[in-house]
């Protein structure tokens, strides 16, 4: 069992998200950056889509009340252990009574804690993510308190040989003007060509309001084609007739401030949406703070479906790098 | 991305949906298409489907293209459509609902006066702007219409299990009202709003930029599933229900609050077949079957 001594800001139980319920209104939740998460449970020899926890700008305080392996992925930051420094993107031996705390973060936005075993909470519609708008899963459906118990489940998988970093090339890497590839469509049809154009030009900067809900950006103000709004749309330049959003869609209400919508965010709504972020650069999104900058790059369908590919083939070095060993060294 | 003759536009969302707009503006022609194309897609059952969501005049369906090529998906949405032969004709089994709300009510209205600032009427309520707008000469005419011709679930989403309903009435009857000029960040739960031609009822308290109208008395999301009408799902109405509101007073409300509360309170509901053919071509005549089948049959 681990207890949460503090909390941190926002420190929520999430997996690989809660998914087909889609059309009922349900968002697939589920950890932010998943590349980051999807290795934090590799290094100790979890079976996939075992519950880790997320921690957002400020990690948590843990105690375990038993001795395990963790480890710590995600956002540059330094893990400690009992006040010692301990390194990221390696298994660690914890015992009982250590005590897990972070310094605060150098880079990137979001932490994983994985445990041996996975962090037990019930499964809600196939999914131990937490939703937090309508205290859906996770740890009483709500980001952790000080004096929290987690219970440790048992979905373990591989062995693991602990303080063996993996390679700095398969850490995440983090740059100063994030380039988020996105592919056009979907409403882009009502903006003019002009402000199309100056939205894939312009560096916006992330405004406070950045969540797992969504990202908000400050920048330009884009203009929409004129037209006499269709029935049933509303009368504003950017809204359409509710319609879906996909995860990582971009709208533009009003023509400012244009939204991404990620994994806690609203499924549908009024409002033209300009394209869609490729979903291993939602990963990307995870890690980006406030006050940040950011640039939106076209892509083509096929050059996303390549980035899938990267990735995954990122991923299988991992687990070949862990494989190799478990067995060897001291 | 393709645009085909009929007008429909296929759309990549990224990597892992396609989106299908089959109108621009809201048309029951619109709406039964989607359902057709998506139900059909449903029963083909191919490998890499993750979600299929219905929307008014469009719909989207999320896929894992490690299974399944966008393309190959888009040719098969195409073929389906292209196969379509009218959609007047099909007749839709789902349920008939009685919704139970106070318009006007105290806490809709303390909500929305915290928002008035930037709204197309600071002056007014919501209400009041909504029966201006719309031509009505007072709230009691407008919530009269409102409660007089059915609504078809035509959309869930926003949160989970919030309906977009649609007015089973010809279109110049329609109502029609603008969404907040910069959305709410309070909205009480069950909260009925308004926005282009489409209800809503809020399940959770939450953002919101739609006009508020009243409050809806049963709960219409149980995450516990312990009431009775939510046994099988922790989201009450589903696309295809038709609803009918009635008015209720605030006794009335609190009296269902109290059954609520206690875990008895079940909607008023009944099974009803109906094609787009008989709706269109008569919907008074659907309205009264509807009161019909509710309260004499």
């Amino acid at each position: 069992m681990i207890k949460v001594r503090k909390p941190g800001i926002e420190t929520t139980v999430q997996d690989l998200g809660r998914i087909g319920y889609y059309s009922i209104g349900v968002p697939p939740s589920g950890a932010m950056d998943k590349y980051s998460y999807n290795i934090g449970n590799m290094l100790v020899g979890n079976v996939p889509n075992t519950a880790s926890l997320e921690a957002t700008y400020i990690g948590p305080e843990l105690e375990f009340l038993d001795s395990t392996i963790i480890s710590i992925t995600g956002a540059e930051c330094i893990p400690k252990i009992n006040g010692q420094p301990v390194s990221m993107w390696q298994a660690l031996a914890v015992k009982a009574s250590d005590v897990l705390s972070f310094g605060l973060l150098k880079k990137g936005a979001r932490i994983y804690i994985a445990v041996r075993g996975g962090i037990d909470v019930p499964i809600k519609m196939g999914s131990r993510s937490t939703y937090i708008t309508c205290g859906i899963g996770g740890f009483e459906g709500r980001s952790l308190k000080k004096g929290d118990v987690l219970k440790v489940s048992n979905m373990v998988e591989n062995k693991v040989k602990t303080e063996i970093e993996i390679p700095e090339t398969l850490h995440l890497d983090f740059t100063d003007i994030h380039t988020i590839r996105t592919i056009p469509g979907l409403c882009n049809y009502r903006i003019t060509r002009a402000s199309h154009d100056n939205f894939f030009s312009t560096e916006w900067t992330v405004t406070p309001d950045a969540n797992r809900m969504g990202y908000r950006f400050r920048g330009i103000k884009l203009d929409f084609v004129p037209r006499e709004q269709p029935f049933g749309a509303g009368s504003d330049p950017s809204n359409v007739t509710d319609l879906g959003y996909p995860i990582g869609s971009i709208q533009i209400p009003a023509g400012i401030e244009p939204i991404a919508l990620l994994n806690d965010a609203v499924t549908g709504g009024g409002y033209a949406t300009i394209g869609t972020i490729i979903s291993t650069d939602l990963n990307k999104m995870g890690q980006i703070k406030s006050n940040e900058k950011v640039k939106f790059q076209i892509v083509t369908l096929e050059q996303a479906l390549i980035a899938r590919k990267e990735i995954k083939e990122k991923l299988f070095r991992v687990s070949e790098f862990l494989k190799e060993n478990v067995y060897t060294g001291v | 991305m393709k645009t085909q003759s009929s007008g429909i536009r296929y759309e990549y969302g990224g990597d892992e949906f396609i989106f299908v707009e089959l109108s621009e503006e809201m048309s029951l022609d619109a709406l039964f298409k989607g359902l057709v194309i998506t139900q059909t897609l449903k029963k083909r059952g191919l490998t890499g489907i993750i979600d299929i969501c219905s929307a008014n005049a469009s719909f989207m369906i999320r896929f894992d293209p490690d299974l399944i090529h966008p393309d190959e998906l888009i040719s098969e949405l195409i073929t389906i459509e292209k196969n379509i032969e009218g959609t007047d004709h099909i007749q839709i089994n789902s349920r008939l609902i009685e919704v139970p709300v106070l318009f006007d009510d105290p806490w809709t209205k303390e909500a929305l006066m915290r928002f008035r600032k930037n709204h197309q009427d600071p002056n007014a309520t919501d209400l009041e702007y909504a029966t201006r707008i719309n031509g009505f000469k007072t709230k009691e005419e407008f919530i009269n219409h409102f409660t007089s011709y059915p609504f078809i679930v035509s959309m869930l989403g926003f949160v989970p299990g919030l309906p977009f309903y649609f007015q089973l009435v010809d279109k110049e009857k329609q109502i029609e009202v603008p969404k907040y000029v910069t959305p709410r960040t309070f909205t009480p739960a069950r909260a009925v709003g308004f926005g282009g031609a489409f209800g809503s009822i809020y399940p959770v308290d939450g953002a919101g930029g739609y006009q508020l109208l009243g409050i809806v008395a049963p709960e219409i999301l149980d995450i516990k599933q312990r009431l009775p009408s939510f046994e099988d799902s922790m989201v009450f109405f589903r696309q295809n229900d038709i609803m009918q509101f009635r008015a209720i007073n605030m006794e009335e409300y609190e009296e269902i609050r109290e059954r609520v509360k206690r875990g008895t309170y079940q909607y008023k509901m009944t099974e009803i077949s109906y094609s787009l053919k008989e709706i269109m071509e008569d919907y008074e005549g659907f309205a009264n079957k509807v009161i019909r089948r509710l309260y004499n049959d």
